[in-house]
Order: C-alpha cells, then structure tokens, then sequence
C-alpha cells in the first residue's frame, strides 16, 4: 500500500447564510494515496466543490487539517485544479495558457525547459495543432483538455477536478475519462476528482468518498477492485454503480458484498 | 469574399449618400438665403479647406492650426490615461479604495470640464497648461470609470486560477487583471478620444489661447467669418472620425476574444 499524499482530518466549514450560521462540512476524514484516482460523490450542496477548495488553498477550513506528506520542498503540497468550467484565459494562445503557471515566479522554468514540457503535454493531450490558436477556437472537449494540461505543467503532488466533465457530451466525456487514465499511467499523477456522475466514478475511481447530506460527513468509502480498462457494461460495473447511487441517495445498502 | 466586399462598399455607399444629401441641401440653402453670415456656400468653406497650407485670417495656417490643436489633445489625452488607468486599477481591485474614493469620483464625474476654467487659469495661468488641465479633466473619468468596470467583469475564475497557481498579488495584477480589462480599457481610451476634443475646442475659445483649431473657430466667428468656422468643424469631425476608426481597428485586432470563450 502506497503511502497517502494527502489525509484530511475532522475538515469542518460553516457558512454564514442572512447571519444564520449554516454548517457545510461536519469533519471529513480521509486520505488520497500516491498514484491513486478518488472520486468524491455526493447529494447536490453537499459541500463536494468546497471541499476540494479547501484542499486547493482557495478557502480556510474552519478546523480540521490538512496533511501533506509529500511536499515538494516548498513544505506546502503542490496542487493544481482542473473546474468544471474550463476557466482558460481567452486572450492567451493555448500554448501561453499551458505555460501560464511556468512563469510565475513560485514555479519558474528555463525557457528551454519550459518548452519541452509544454511540447510533451500537447503531445499527451493531442493538441499540437492547436498550439497557437486562441481557446474560442477549440470545442468544449478541447477546452477542458487545454485546462487539465496547463494543470499538469506545474508537475502537482495532486491534480484536483471539480466536476471536471460535466459541461461535455458523453462521448466527449468518455474521451477524456479514457485521457485522464493515461495521464495517470504515463505521469503517475495523484488525483482527487468531484463528481456527480456514478458511471464516471466507477469508470475512473480506486476509491470512491461518498459524503453524507448536509451537514455532511464521510458516509462511505468504497474500493473499487475492478482492472482497468474498465467495461461499464460489465455485470460487476453495473452492480457497484447502482451501490454507489443508492449510497448517494442516502438510501440503505440494499446490495450486500 | 467578393460578396463581403461588396456589402462593404455598399454600406459606405448608403452612409456616404447621406452626406452627400446634406452637403447639396445645405448648398441648396445657402443660394437661397444668399447670407455669408447665416450660411455660407460650400465653395467658400473647401476654398479655405484646399489651401491649408496659406495664413488664415491672417493668422497661422490651418496646418498649423491643427497640429497645435492635436498635439494638446494627445498630450492631455495620455497624462489622462497615465493617471487614471493605475487608479482605476487600484479601485476596481480593492473595495476598500474603492469605498473612500466612490463619492468624490460620482460627485466630480458630471462636472462639465469647462467649468473648470477659471479655476484653471487661477493655478496653472492663461495658456497652454490651462488647456491641458482642461483636456485631462475631460479625458480622465471614462477612462477611470472604464477601468474599474473592466477590473470588475473579470471573471472570479481566472483570478482563482492564478492564485491556485501561485501567483503573487503583482503577478496576479499583471497577468489577470490588466489583460483581462483591457478590452473595457480600450473602449474607455476611445471614448476619452473624443471627449479630449470636445475639450481642447472649447479650452481653445477662452482668453488667451492664440491658436488652435478652438481659437481659429473664435476668431473667426469675432471676423463673422462662418466658411472658416465651418471648414474648421470639418476637420474636428473628420480627424475624430480617423481616431475613432484607429480604435476600432485595434479593437478587432487585439481584443478578437472578447466575449468569448
């Protein structure tokens, strides 16, 4: 067993709604492993995204820690976020966006060096063609591919997606699932990805964090034991996607292991 | 592409038309009256358009005249853009500034530049600084309240995009922020464009001034010398014109994305 790169311990958030405070996350504990993917699951306003903030650095928790083993020398883990609307800047080309982070001063790269990682992650994500077009010019799918790539050049510690797919058709949808379980093969990336969708998270997932109604909690954690590549019209698929849903539902396990 | 560039021509060609119906009523008009001082025939005003290069009035050439004229829009125009875009940078970026200095801005916006005058000659004396003073009154709040609203309309994303990227305030300023409004920023210089004329003519016809195509204006309206005063009109409208286009055109050419994703 790998070690974990990330564990979360009795994470809790309270919001302030018209000076009620109205709590979002109740103590959410659990740990994400090197080369892991674990999709988190839950009811709508479940406090999922916020979550994933928290882990991101875009929010505070309000107690509760965040562990990260695996720093990168910074002593913070590097993490870098996909969301669910592909957020690229529209007046830079697509390989700007993708070198975006490079230039920063926390992540600065040799211009030379920078080059061939942008160049490796075109190639990767098939967009190479695209290099120096503008974003408004790519398809929704593209888009989105651009986002997990620019992502990814920073080299993460952990690639968090906030729903990342869910704006794209299905087929569409399959293609960058299929794409981000490459991107885990070749570059052994850790991600911790939202979603709401149960196919997705069985298609993707070694685990699956299923988090409780609101005030929520970790309702349940699910191994998800099948090979890769994974067939969704496979009997043991269907099985684990319906317990996943009813889990989400909030409805009792009727499908007993 | 030919077809494109037909509607073109054809589009000019309605706008045009249009000129052309005025410019023959007002002919029309002014043989009728036959009065030089109530409208003076076109021929008088190209006559004086044609030979820009001869003293008018006995005064400087209407070369002369318009490049004084431009050359304190310009300057005016980019102290004006100097100061008020880092302003409206800072304003749009924090609600803090932006608490303190809403209420002066909103309570001096609608001031008419002209009014002020006096106090412009009070401080910087008759004369060329006046003017200008004047000029960047006029010219600083579109740009000013242009950039705030670009700074505004960015979307929250792209900021939380360059945060989670580790970006330092200055960074996420230089590479978010200004990108991101510069569109809006855009459209606040060229509006400024034309209010920094509309200033610099007005400037020109108070005391003082001794050219410039405001002055010109004045003085020949003292001389009852209306085809002066017209062919002067003209050239306001045609170099606005040629601004505005200049500004449209880089509209297109940088800002293509704008509003879409």
């Amino acid at each position: 067993m790998m070690d974990p790169v990330l564990t979360l311990e009795k994470i809790t958030k309270a919001f302030a709604d018209n000076g009620e405070v109205c709590p979002a996350l109740a103590g959410i504990s659990f740990d994400v492993r090197a080369h892991e993917i674990v999709c988190i699951m839950g009811p709508s306003g479940c406090g999922k995204s916020t979550l994933l903030r928290i882990i991101g650095g875009l929010e505070q928790a309000d107690s509760g820690t965040v562990h990260e083993e695996q720093g990168n020398g910074r002593g913070s883990l590097s993490a870098a976020m996909v969301f669910q609307d592909h957020a690229l800047f529209p007046w830079l080309s697509i390989y700007e966006n993708i070198v975006y982070g490079l230039r920063l001063s926390a992540q600065k790269l040799p211009e030379d060096e920078m080059k061939q990682r942008a160049e490796a992650l075109l190639a990767l994500t098939h967009l190479d063609a695209f290099k120096h077009s503008l974003p408004h010019q790519l398809s929704g799918g593209m888009k989105q591919r651009v986002s997990v790539a620019r992502a990814l050049a920073i080299k993460p510690d952990i690639l968090l997606m906030d729903e990342p797919f869910s704006a794209l058709d299905t087929f569409t949808r399959r293609e960058l699932e299929d794409e981000v379980l490459r991107i885990r093969q070749e570059m052994k990336t850790t991600i911790l990805l939202v979603t709401h969708n149960p196919e997705e998270a069985v298609y993707l997932a070694d685990r699956i964090v299923i988090l409780s109604p609101r005030p929520s909690v970790v309702a349940a954690i699910l191994p998800v034991v099948l090979p890769q590549p994974r067939d969704p019209a496979n009997s043991e698929f269907i099985r684990i996607r319906e317990q996943v849903t009813r889990l989400v539902q909030g409805k009792p396990d009727l499908v007993q292991q | 592409m030919v077809l494109i560039l037909k509607k073109r021509i054809l589009e000019y060609g309605k706008g045009l038309a249009i000129i052309v119906i005025f410019l023959l009523m007002w002919e029309g008009a002014a043989l009728v009256i036959q009065n030089n001082y109530i409208l003076p025939p076109l021929g008088e005003i190209f006559a004086v358009l044609l030979h820009p290069f001869e003293p008018v009035l006995g005064g400087e050439t209407l070369i002369e005249n318009t490049c004084v004229s431009l050359k304190e829009v310009i300057t005016g125009f980019l102290i004006a853009a100097a100061l008020a875009i880092p302003s409206g940078l800072l304003i749009g970026w924090s609600p803090a500034v932006r608490t303190y200095f809403n209420p002066v801005i909103q309570t001096l916006r609608p001031v008419p530049p002209i009014a002020w005058m006096p106090f412009a000659i009070a401080w910087f004396g008759i004369g060329l600084n006046s003017v200008l003073f004047i000029i960047v009154t006029g010219a600083f709040f579109p740009i000013l309240i242009n950039t705030v609203d670009g700074v505004n309309g960015i979307r929250r994303r792209w900021i939380e995009v360059s945060e989670m990227l580790h970006a330092t305030q200055y960074e996420q300023i230089r590479t978010v922020v200004v990108p991101g409004a510069s569109p809006v920023i855009w459209t606040g210089l060229r509006v400024s464009f034309g209010v920094a004329w509309m200033c610099v003519v007005a400037a020109e016809m108070l005391p003082g001034t001794s050219a410039g195509l405001g002055f010109l204006i004045m003085y020949a309206y003292n001389l009852g010398q209306l085809q002066v005063i017209g062919a002067g009109m003209i050239i306001i409208g045609v170099i606005g014109l040629g601004a505005d286009t200049l500004f449209r055109a880089g509209q297109t050419r940088f800002f293509s994305w704008q509003g879409k994703e």
